[in-house]
């Protein structure tokens, strides 16, 4: 970590992209809250992209906080561990706001919980050495990650130790910490950047150690002056660079800030990886430098419940595996005018319609829509005025993709390079016609025959 | 492993799910869209009125009211689709095809040139969105070839009428007659033509309200006038023409109405501004071969519809590669 980096050679920005109403002021100004430790949680052994977990007790079996209840199969997957102290319930099944039937662990609280200040303090609070990441090895450090079942918080929830682990073909130069949280509401990773900035920073450092990085950089949208400054304060003599882009959706995609921050542009199909960069979200840099430091396994996150339709909207720093019902009372229920309750932010989150689904790794939020806010559906003919392409980040044409996909016109499709697609839905919130586009475009890729 | 989930899903009342994106930019709309283009249009409505009086009143009011009865009677009655006259797209048809009409053409030119640009130019496409040439000019196509007497050069001219009304139209002169005109009422639109092409200023203003507005691009006006000025400053120097500068060539005619209001018509153009830019191109060349080298003094009705053809192709050529890159081929 010797090379300080001064100037980066990203613009802060890239090209097209939309600017929807952020409406983060209705939680951005809540401090996160400890919810309180619930009766039970239903932990899903599937958080992330790759092979479930396998189940690791039996019920009835004894576990504390932090205990192992399913083990990883494989190199990309994820153990799951408990949030409480209890016994094992059962082993049931539950459904995901994806729509995939799933294996959970349901664990009832039993005996004495940490809770409130002292919850915080386990997971955020405490002292975080910036000089400790010389005093792993790497191999040490993927480790520590992987059985601590980090898995990325931003959304996509990719185990984090597949990342950071060395590949000799492709060499990395630049951790790159993901801070800009360009979802519309969202406002879990400001306030995490805000009041625990110090584990960021700490985590970052272990992260760029494991990967053999030898910069460390944290963008963040620079309508969150707090969290600038608080990273900033935080960063000491490490070297970190906390660089401010501009706000703009979808900023945080990984794509996206890659070519704002550094200026290189990830080929189609291709990783980050692939241009020597690693990305990882705030919170999951939070929880490597809890996982490496501490020893203690990603059990908790913070996740903001906000929208119209939620009477008190907040931040929460809730267990792994508590339903939405009881996050959603604890901000006061919702309102009668709520007529859609979405899993995450309001372009790519999915909307839920099982309140007793538990929340998991990847869950940022939970946003309440009214009448006012949703989509409408009244679709008309596209007259083909191009404001799809002015806004799609990745430079496609999202009109044809939308209508080839709903004609199943798959020459059509790849001539236009469907695959390329994100799904980050600039096309959808812009277009004048209220074409599904974004949804159009899902449905074509998941039914393009394979070549 | 996979079982049906033990929890029935508790039932919440008017809680509805719906594939994401869940908000969506409210505040621009296809007929918001149309409504920005007959907003564009009135400058030159206005000019029009100047110069020609109730006759442009008349023209026009004939030609909407006609595409918005040819709209409903083969859209709705005939192919019984939902009634799409709220769209304003219609409306924007009838105004377009009216203002390019000359001040004498007999009432039924124009409800005959209206139910030929909904009928032949949209509806048997698909309606709204699927028509490969724009609807106005097919319109006026199928009417100019219809009855060439009454819209040919000598139709713009009457010498019962006093004032620019009994002089023939400012290309016409400068092409058969060598005549002159002066510049600046040709661009005030104190010259004889069709009813709203006369003025450049009315056609400059609301152009840049469109622009503004993004109701239309200005990639397609930009190359038009761009390839016209060139070429008219080649014609110039070569001799061809010569009582036809480079601002005649610009102000007078429909360069300036077609420039603006016809080619930018989103459906009927391509769809990235690099298409956009070759199909603004193509538009000019065709204008100005039609203008120096064919018996008509002007050009651009058939310049659009024959750029219009050339809309797939360039759509074709023009297929942008993703920021990253294509898309790998699998091995």
């Amino acid at each position: 970590m010797s090379a300080h980096v001064k100037t980066l050679p990203g613009k802060g920005t890239f090209p097209r992209g939309i600017h929807p109403d952020e409406a983060k002021e209705l939680s951005a100004g809540a401090a996160i809250e400890v919810l309180p430790p619930p009766a039970r949680v239903e932990v899903p052994l599937q958080q992330h992209i790759g092979a479930p977990a396998t189940v690791a007790v039996k019920p009835r079996d004894p576990v504390t906080m932090g205990s192992v209840l399913g083990t990883a199969s494989g190199f990309v997957s994820a153990p799951v561990h408990s949030p409480l102290a209890g016994k094992v319930a059962k082993l049931g099944v539950t459904t995901l706001p994806n729509g995939r039937h799933l294996p959970v662990v349901a664990v009832a609280a039993e005996g004495e919980q940490l809770a409130g200040r002292e919850l915080w303090d386990d997971i955020f609070g405490g002292d975080w050495p910036l000089d400790r990441a010389e005093a792993f090895t790497p191999e040490q450090i993927v480790a520590a990650v992987r059985d601590g079942g980090l898995v990325g918080q931003g959304g996509a929830a990719f185990p984090t130790h597949v990342k950071l682990a060395r590949n000799e073909a492709k060499p990395v130069d630049t951790v790159l910490v993901n801070g800009c949280e360009c979802e519309p509401y969202l406002t879990a990773d400001d306030r995490v950047m805000r009041e625990a900035p110090a584990p960021i920073i700490a985590g970052a450092l272990l992260a760029a150690r494991a990967a053999g990085a030898r910069q460390v950089v944290i963008g963040v949208e620079d309508n969150k002056p707090e969290a600038l400054a608080a990273l900033r304060g935080a960063t000491g003599a490490s070297g970190v660079v906390v660089q401010a882009v501009k706000t703009k959706y979808p900023q945080g995609g990984e794509r996206q800030l890659v070519l704002s921050a550094l200026g290189r542009i990830v080929p189609t199909g291709g990783l980050p990886l692939d241009v020597g960069v690693v990305v990882i979200n705030v919170a999951t840099a939070a929880a490597i430098a809890r996982a490496v430091l501490r020893g203690k396994p990603l059990t908790h996150r913070v996740l903001t419940v906000t929208g119209p339709g939620i009477a008190r909207p907040a931040n929460v720093l809730v267990p792994i595996g508590v339903s939405y019902q009881e996050v959603i009372a604890h901000c006061g229920g919702l309102r009668p005018e709520a007529v859609r309750v979405v899993s995450g932010g309001p372009m790519m989150g999915l909307a839920i319609g099982d309140l007793a689904t538990p929340i998991t790794k990847g869950t940022s939020g939970i946003l309440v829509l009214t009448e006012k806010e949703v989509r409408k559906a009244e679709e008309t003919a596209c007259v083909r005025c191009g404001r799809c392409a002015e806004s799609c980040p990745l430079q496609l044409v999202p009109t044809r993709l939308a209508l080839a996909s709903r004609h199943r016109d798959w020459t059509v499709a790849r001539r236009y390079h469907i695959q390329a697609c994100v799904e980050c839905g600039c096309c959808s919130f812009v277009c004048p016609a209220a074409i599904p586009l974004t949804q159009l475009i899902r449905m074509g890729k998941a039914m393009l025959p394979k070549e | 492993m996979a079982a049906e989930p033990q929890s029935q899903p508790a039932p919440l009342a008017g809680v509805h799910v719906a594939p994401g994106p869940h908000v969506q930019d409210v505040s621009f709309t296809t007929r918001r869209m149309m409504a920005d283009v007959l907003i564009g249009l009135a400058p030159v409505m206005v000019a029009a009125l100047a110069v020609f009086g109730w006759y442009a009143v008349l023209q026009v009011g004939i030609c909407i009211c006609s595409c918005l009865a040819a709209e409903y009677l083969f859209h709705s009655r005939l192919r019984g689709k939902p009634a799409t006259l709220g769209d304003l797209s219609a409306v924007v048809t009838g105004a377009i095809l009216g203002l390019s009409l000359p001040w004498s053409a007999p009432w039924y030119v124009g409800v005959i040139g209206s139910f030929a640009a909904i009928g032949f130019g949209k509806v048997i496409f698909g309606g709204l969105g699927m028509n490969l040439f724009n609807p106005a000019m097919v319109g006026r196509a199928f009417v100019m070839i219809s009855f060439s007497v009454v819209l040919g050069a000598g139709a713009y001219v009457s010498a019962d009428v006093p004032g620019v009304l009994s002089q023939a139209t400012p290309l016409t002169a400068g092409k058969m007659t060598a005549t002159v005109t002066e510049l600046w009422p040709l661009f005030v639109g104190n010259v004889n033509g069709s009813l709203g092409e006369t003025s450049a200023i009315a056609c400059l203003l609301g152009g840049l309200w469109i622009l503004v507005r993004r109701a239309g691009t200005w990639d397609v006006p930009l190359a038009v006038v761009g390839t016209v000025a060139l070429l008219a400053a080649a014609a110039q120097l070569g001799g061809i023409h010569p009582s036809l500068t480079v601002l005649h060539h610009l102000l007078g005619g429909s360069l300036l109405f077609g420039a603006l209001f016809i080619a930018t018509d989103p459906v009927t153009s391509p769809l990235t501004w690099k298409g956009r830019l070759i199909f603004g191109v193509f538009i000019g060349v065709f204008i100005m071969v039609i203008r120096l080298f064919s018996g008509y003094p002007e050009g651009v009705m058939f310049a659009v519809l024959l750029a219009n053809a050339t809309v797939p192709l360039i759509n074709r050529w023009t297929v942008p590669t993703p920021l990253g890159g294509p898309v790998p081929v699998k091995k």
